[in-house]
């Protein structure tokens, strides 16, 4: 089974054809975003980080933007640098061109201030804009994809209807020779024996165990236990008997396959099928960390409703319930909802998840592509200095 | 039509209510390929669970294919499966 899609140089493949303006410290990204806006059709990629970091925050940084940089999405990428910060421009270039990633460099410092540096810079995004005009999609293998999955702003619902069917649309890209990933260690908690149940090795089950031990220790270090807090008053209210029975809901988005390998938030797993990365729940952050490991399409399921999407990678929104997909209809693709109305189970809509992912991966637009979302958010380890 | 009563796995033993269900009210479930009826022994909120079986004390209580908790007394086919019945599983499998 086939996608069209954008066959790079170093062998990888995009879904989308980006050419990204992206600051490697925050002081670089007024600049950054002036260029980004003198040369439309590309974009801009904002955050508040490269500098400050102490200890391993630098590597794990460094990590997630050559990450998001360097997602096969990206054509090319020009990096905008201040000259004095722990990430420079000229770091991050050789680092992607490691890779094989089309990249051109400014650093703001080595100009005759800002103005030369966002002429320079324009005329950089133009020659990227131009050469990435050039590209074409063509058939590749359903392998060539992995597909992120996540849950936000969840209802009752979230775990019966749109999760389950998100996991019946990871088996079948797995089955198929793709991969998967899904994040949010803290809604792992409680499930962690199911997980690592599901290992490939002995390596991934020591690795799920170290990862939710480590963030259930975290979380105590702030002054809650975890097996105490949840499920809350909410959660009980709405139904939820147990921890397990909660985490059990969110883990569902990734399938029931083997999972074959556990990453640090951010890093390229080096395995296909369905890989695990440690990271936060929080949406924007696990999304970003998702597609900065290589993730070319997110499925991102929700009850509630949220707008997020990635400014790298399309995020496919589906809906847990009939009523959120009536009122957003503008906002979500696809309606798991349609599972409680009789009209689909849970396999077939799995199904129309996955022909979506294909779709969207061919070249479709999602709601939240068309709207215009292009949140972005790097998780931080450590306080900034 | 609207559900009102789904099976997320085929090995579970708790369906969840799609909608508030009445004291009495029956409901088919396709189980393995075959027709089962349920009867609800009480009203179940939208979003709670009622059992598919009879549990005894410390059945295990299986959702997702999984065990969500162990029944901490009898509980009737029919009846709601939740707090007031069921606790969490103990921390399962961690080494050490």
């Amino acid at each position: 089974m086939k996608f069209l899609g954008y066959r790079r140089n170093n062998g990888r493949v995009g879904a989308r054809n980006h050419v990204l303006v992206f600051p490697t410290v925050i002081c670089a990204a007024g600049v950054a975003e002036i260029i980004a806006r003198e040369v439309p059709g590309t974009i801009y990629v904002g955050h508040q980080h490269g500098c400050g970091h102490l200890g391993p925050e630098r590597e794990h940084m460094l990590r997630t933007m050559v990450g998001s940089c360097g997602n096969p999405n990206v054509a090319g990428v020009l990096l905008v640098g201040l000259g004095c910060e722990m990430l420079t421009a000229e770091l991050l270039a050789g680092k992607l061109k490691d890779e094989g990633q089309r990249v051109e460099a400014i650093t703001i410092q080595t100009m005759r201030g800002t103005g030369e540096a966002i002429s320079e810079g324009t005329e950089l995004a133009r020659k990227l804009l131009d050469e990435a005009r050039t590209a074409e999609r063509e058939p590749v293998a359903v392998s060539e994809l992995m597909v992120g999955a996540k849950c936000g702003a969840s209802d009752t619902l979230s775990g019966l209807t749109a999760n389950p069917a998100t996991g019946v649309a990871s088996d079948i890209l797995i089955g198929k020779g793709g991969s998967a990933i899904f994040t949010e260690t803290p809604e792992m908690l409680g499930a962690e024996h199911v997980l690592a149940k599901r290992a490939a090795s002995e390596e991934v089950q020591r690795r799920i165990w170290e990862i939710t031990s480590r963030t259930e220790e975290r979380i105590k270090a702030m002054g809650l236990d975890i097996r105490e807090a949840e499920p809350g008053p909410g959660n009980i209210e709405a139904g939820l008997t147990t921890l397990a029975e909660k985490s059990l809901g969110a883990i569902r988005k990734g399938g029931t396959a083997p999972i074959v390998e556990v990453v640090d938030y951010a890093q390229r797993p080096s395995r296909k099928g369905l890989v695990i990365m440690d990271g936060p729940a929080h949406d924007v952050v696990s999304v970003t960390g998702m597609v900065a490991a290589g993730a070319q399409v997110v499925v991102f399921t929700t009850g509630i409703g949220t707008p997020v999407g990635s400014p790298i990678a399309p995020v496919i929104k589906v809906s847990s319930n009939s009523g959120l997909y009536q009122r957003w209809e503008g906002n979500i693709d696809v309606n798991a909802g349609a599972v409680l109305d009789g009209e689909e189970t849970l396999d077939s809509m799995g199904e129309q998840i996955f022909e979506e992912v294909l779709r969207v991966a061919s070249g479709e637009m999602t709601k939240a592509e068309i709207l215009g979302h292009q949140e972005f958010a790097i998780h931080t380890i450590a306080p900034t200095v | 039509m609207t559900q009102a009563l789904i099976l997320v796995d085929q090995r579970d033993n708790v369906a969840t209510a799609l909608r508030p269900l009445e004291q009495g009210e029956s409901f088919e479930l396709e189980l393995e390929g075959t027709r089962d009826t349920v009867q609800a022994a009480q009203a179940i909120p939208f979003g709670h669970k009622v059992a598919l079986t009879r549990f005894g004390e410390g059945d295990a209580v299986i959702k997702y294919g999984e065990v969500i908790g162990l029944a901490t007394k009898t509980i009737e086919e029919g009846e709601h499966v939740h707090i007031h019945n069921v606790e969490g599983p103990k921390r399962q499998g961690r080494p050490r």
